[in-house]
């Protein structure tokens, strides 16, 4: 066990090396001189020179990579083209909004596909199962921010029900929080249920075919739990890197959604980023969430290691 | 051999031709390829007609899906830009699958440290949330149609580099691919004849299910204006121009994304078709992998 | 008959249940069938069916489980499916009865849906007893309290009929945990004792190992110890070796063979391989395309085998006394059960077809000894 949680902390390691190079290289890749590009029309020359010095413009490219490097394991990811801040301070500072869409998201998402998706693989070919089939293939086919959209025109516009858009922080007035978050969150949160019921589904109903679950019903044990020990344990354990996957992507910031519900998380840092070439803030942002996707891939690759027993003795 | 792929040709065609979700997707296909052809023609009137005279009606016998705030017509608009939709997600799944197929056969067929160099590439790109990379891309870049289709196939390359590996991995080690080495065949005429047909039917649903998520992050891209620049149409941009008035113009959320919609249900409807009958076992890895970012 | 002197008749028949919880013992005791049901329904029995053929051959212990006129029919896609149809047998304590024939020939189909395990897409109609209890009359959830308590399974592949996230231990004693109401300390404890009388060396130790820590024969003793955990009167034994390589077959034969003894169980044993019946099994019936098509004592249908497909059989299996020659193969393929022929399932491969009627009509299972049935036109001739 140990050892195999090294080489996966290892793996991830040399994974998360070849992230910061690709990350570095989007710098790079800016067609002419990113600083004067990002400066615009508020060009003056002190600035220009003060901010390619700090970004270590002036440089060759391998030493402009260590100093990267050196510094970002120190927590050191440059500083704002606009506004001079440091960028690790601007992007942990939208990290809570995210977390609370993200997780509140998730949460919605699993409390609709669990059910769903096991009712749909226990009852196949029933109503439940019909409607759990149309309902993966819309939420994979919609694309998100239409869905927004819709929820807006009826839960703003119709109903008057919501705000249409804005942020209230959790910590500040749980019930404002919640009415601001429920059309975001449960936008991604239906296209989010929509993946995770047709994969529980799938997962479930592969092992109701096992030998072992005919087993259990050989045994006289009452369907509930045939299901619940049998059935679920082994199914849901694949269904574990899924939800972890989705998770991590959500933590990666909605982009979109937090556009179009004004949400000043970590996507919509990367989009105010983008709309002002502030290209150190769009690095710092971009290598966060890379860094989290990975963590918790690794998170969950240790965790499903421990929830299968074949896979420790290896 | 060719009667054994012609074979197959019809139990797929035959398969798909039960399949009333499948004829379905593919009639909504045949109906876009028309409109993307023909768009401009089908056209009421202009894209840029601006009118302002006209200007965010509801839809009417004049204005059938309704005015923007500028008065442009909504439906001329939502047929032009089906083209370019049609355009980026080919052109960006071509992309990804000629990379990752090349990418794919030689990390698999040569094994050994380029292999190794090549998939740590592929896993690293796996790192990023799909449109978050794109977006990073394309921000580099410069916006564009061309970033745009760029940055989408290199996010989508490494689900292509990986199958195929995986299958090159399994086709290597059989009787036919062994005699054909043994036999001097070239590597390229070995991958050519003996290990792509071999693989060709997890890259066709791949293909087909990618060009799904990758109309769909098109209209995420030019949601975010990232994608083909105004004053030309595109489904996500005018999601975002008309996201401001949609509480008392409900067409211009309505009917863009609508469209969106049903372009990627049907290649979703096909895809998933396609998988039915020629991979079946394919697990849905690369869908839990599409991320909503 | 009181429901007191019922009760004691199923201590005498069940010793080993006077170590389970009498609590339990009681529970159950009212979903037997008051006894007077039971005599009146034998009688009828044997006036009106005279295909119960070992039904007046009386041996030491009484009839545990009983199948008549089972049929059963699975919806599939391509139409219904005629799986088994009109088979009858019976299993008394103490003995063996062994099922015979090829894939697909409705053997194991029989005991999934006499037990209540058939596919959901089955349909079963037959009349299924176990000790005093119509089964087939029961609803499912009656049925399936007595699955498990009363039946054991020993199922075909031990690499996949123990669920791989749960200890053995637990999945060894699961169903005495639900029948029997014992606590998880208590399972823990009989569980090792299980893993003991199976032969599972340092059960202790084991106890709480994964199914993946174990070997195939290892394995298939654990399934064999859960069957047995709650004392069952039956013990139904699916094909249990074929999974296995020759020498842990024998093992498991052996296994079982002592087991019984010791425990008084009765054994079904489904098999393709003659030569396992030859070993332990006291009746032997022989399927063929959901038909038995020939039953008996072991030793008669071995000694004197008069269905053509049974000689078939019989000398399609490697003799040593003849080693060096061919095998002798049936040539063709068993019969779809989605389209059987119309007469004898087995005509179309048959070396003899005696009998005109034979491609059209269907025999009818005839007396030609003591206890011994076959389903031929031309009983006591060989051709």
């Amino acid at each position: 066990m140990t050892r195999f949680v090294l080489r996966r902390v290892l793996q991830s390691a040399v994974v998360l090396l070849g992230v910061t190079l690709v990350v570095f290289l989007l710098l790079q890749l800016v067609p002419g001189d990113p600083v004067r590009v990002a400066l615009g029309t508020r060009f003056d020359p002190q600035t220009y020179e003060a901010l390619r010095a700090r970004a270590g413009l002036d440089q060759p490219l391998p030493v402009q990579y260590a100093s990267y490097l050196g510094h970002a394991l120190t927590g050191d990811l440059g500083v704002s083209f606009r506004t001079g801040q440091p960028v690790s301070r601007i992007v942990l500072d939208r990290l809570p909004a995210t977390l609370s869409l993200a997780l509140t998201a998730v949460v919605f998402a699993l409390l609709v596909a669990f059910p769903l998706g096991i009712v749909a693989a226990v009852r196949s070919g029933s109503a439940v199962d019909h409607a759990a089939r149309v309902f993966s293939q819309f939420g994979v086919s919609v694309p998100d921010f239409w869905m927004g959209i819709m929820g807006i025109i009826l839960f703003a516009g119709v109903l008057g029900w919501l705000p249409p858009s804005g942020y209230v922080a959790l910590t500040e007035d749980p019930g404002r929080w919640a009415s601001h978050v429920a059309l975001p969150a449960v936008t991604v949160g239906l296209v989010t249920a929509s993946i995770l019921t047709r994969f529980i589904r799938s997962s479930v109903l592969e092992v109701l075919s096992a030998d072992y679950v005919r087993t259990a019903e050989a045994k006289g044990l009452r369907n509930r739990v045939v299901i619940l020990r049998h059935v679920l344990r082994n199914a849901l354990i694949p269904v574990v890197t899924v939800v972890a996957v989705q998770l991590a992507s959500l933590l990666g910031g909605v982009i979109v959604i937090e556009v179009l519900f004004a949400w000043p998380g970590i996507g919509r840092l990367t989009f105010d980023a983008v709309q002002a070439r502030d290209y150190p803030v769009l690095q710092g942002a971009v290598l966060l969430v890379a860094a989290l996707f990975l963590l918790v891939n690794l998170l969950v690759d240790i965790l499903y290691a421990r929830l299968d027993p074949r896979i420790t003795v290896k | 051999m060719s009667g054994a792929s012609e074979s197959t040709r019809r139990r797929v065609l035959d398969a798909l031709r039960r399949d009333p979700l499948a004829v379905g997707g593919t009639l909504v296909l045949l109906l876009l390829v028309v409109v993307g052809v023909a768009g401009p023609w089908l056209a009421p009137s202009g894209v840029n007609d601006v009118d302002v005279d006209a200007m965010l009606r509801p839809p009417s016998g004049a204005h059938p899906f309704g005015t923007d705030e500028l008065g442009r017509d909504v439906l001329s608009r939502v047929l032009v830009a089906a083209r370019v939709s049609l355009q980026v997600g080919v052109v960006s799944v071509g992309i990804a699958l000629v990379a990752g197929v090349t990418l794919g056969l030689f990390a698999g067929y040569y094994r050994g440290w380029l292999d190794s160099v090549l998939m740590r590439c592929m896993d690293v790109l796996f790192a990023f949330p799909v449109l978050l990379l794109a977006v990073a891309i394309v921000a580099v870049l410069g916006p564009g149609l061309l970033t745009a289709m760029v940055a989408i196939g290199v996010v989508y390359t490494p689900i292509f580099a990986r199958i195929t590996r995986a299958g090159v991995l399994a086709v290597r080690e059989q009787v036919f691919v062994r005699a054909a080495v043994s036999i001097g065949a070239s590597d390229l005429r070995i991958m050519r004849r003996h290990v792509l047909p071999n693989i060709a039917a997890p890259l066709i649903v791949q293909t087909s299910l990618s060009l799904a998520f990758a109309i769909l992050s098109e209209a995420a891209l030019s949601f975010l204006g990232l994608g083909i620049q105004p004053p030309a149409p595109a489904w996500g941009r005018m999601l975002f121009d008309g996201r401001g008035f949609v509480t008392d113009a409900w067409w211009l959320g309505v009917f863009p994304g609508a469209a969106i919609f049903l372009t990627v249900l049907a290649f979703n409807l096909v895809g998933d078709a396609l998988r039915d009958v020629l991979d079946p076992r394919q697990l849905t890895l690369s869908e839990a992998r599409r991320s909503t970012a | 008959m009181s429901e007191r002197t019922e009760r004691s008749e199923g201590h005498e028949r069940m010793p080993s249940q006077h170590r389970l919880s009498e609590r339990t013992e009681r529970s159950e005791g009212h979903e037997r069938m008051p006894s007077q049901h039971r005599l009146s329904e034998r009688t009828e029995r044997s006036e009106g069916h005279e295909r119960m053929p070992s039904q007046h051959r009386m041996t030491s212990g009484d009839v545990v489980f009983s199948v008549e006129d089972l049929t059963v029919t699975v919806g599939t896609r391509r139409g219904p499916a005629r799986a088994v149809a009109g088979v009858s047998w019976q299993v008394r304590a103490g003995e063996t009865f062994a099922l015979v024939g090829e894939s697909g020939s409705g053997k194991s189909m029989t005991l999934l849906a006499a037990t209540g395990l058939a596919p959901r897409a089955a349909t079963v109609t037959g009349r299924v007893r176990l000790l005093d209890t119509e089964l087939s009359a029961l609803p499912d959830d009656r049925r399936r309290r007595l699955r498990g308590r009363h039946v054991g399974f020993v199922f075909q592949d031990p690499m996949t009929s123990l669920n791989p996230v749960l200890p053995v231990g637990r999945q060894v004693t699961e169903a005495a945990e639900a029948h029997l109401g014992l606590t998880r300390r208590a399972a823990r404890t009989r569980a090792v004792e299980l893993l003991d009388l199976v032969g599972i060396p340092s059960a202790a130790q084991r106890v709480d190992a994964f199914p993946h820590q174990f070997s195939g024969g290892m394995r298939q003793r654990v399934v064999i110890a859960m069957a047995l955990a709650c004392e069952p009167d039956l013990l139904i034994a699916d094909e249990p070796t074929t999974a296995l390589d020759v020498t842990t077959q024998a093992q498991i034969v052996e296994l079982v063979a002592d087991l019984q003894q010791r425990l008084g169980t009765a054994v079904v044993w489904v098999t393709h391989d003659l030569g396992v019946v030859a070993g332990i099994a006291d009746t032997v019936a022989v399927m063929y395309g959901g038909r038995i098509v020939e039953q008996g004592p072991v030793d008669a249908v071995f000694d004197a085998p008069t269905h053509p497909y049974t000689r078939a059989l019989l000398a399609a299996r490697p003799d040593p006394a003849r080693r060096g020659e061919d095998l002798v193969t049936i040539p063709g393929a068993p019969p779809s059960p989605l389209d059987l022929p119309p007469g004898c399932a087995f005509w179309p491969r048959c070396p003899v077809r005696a009998d005109p009627r034979c491609e059209h009509e269907l025999p009818p299972l005839t007396p030609v000894g003591d206890g011994h049935t076959v389903r031929t036109f031309y009983p006591g001739e060989t051709p």
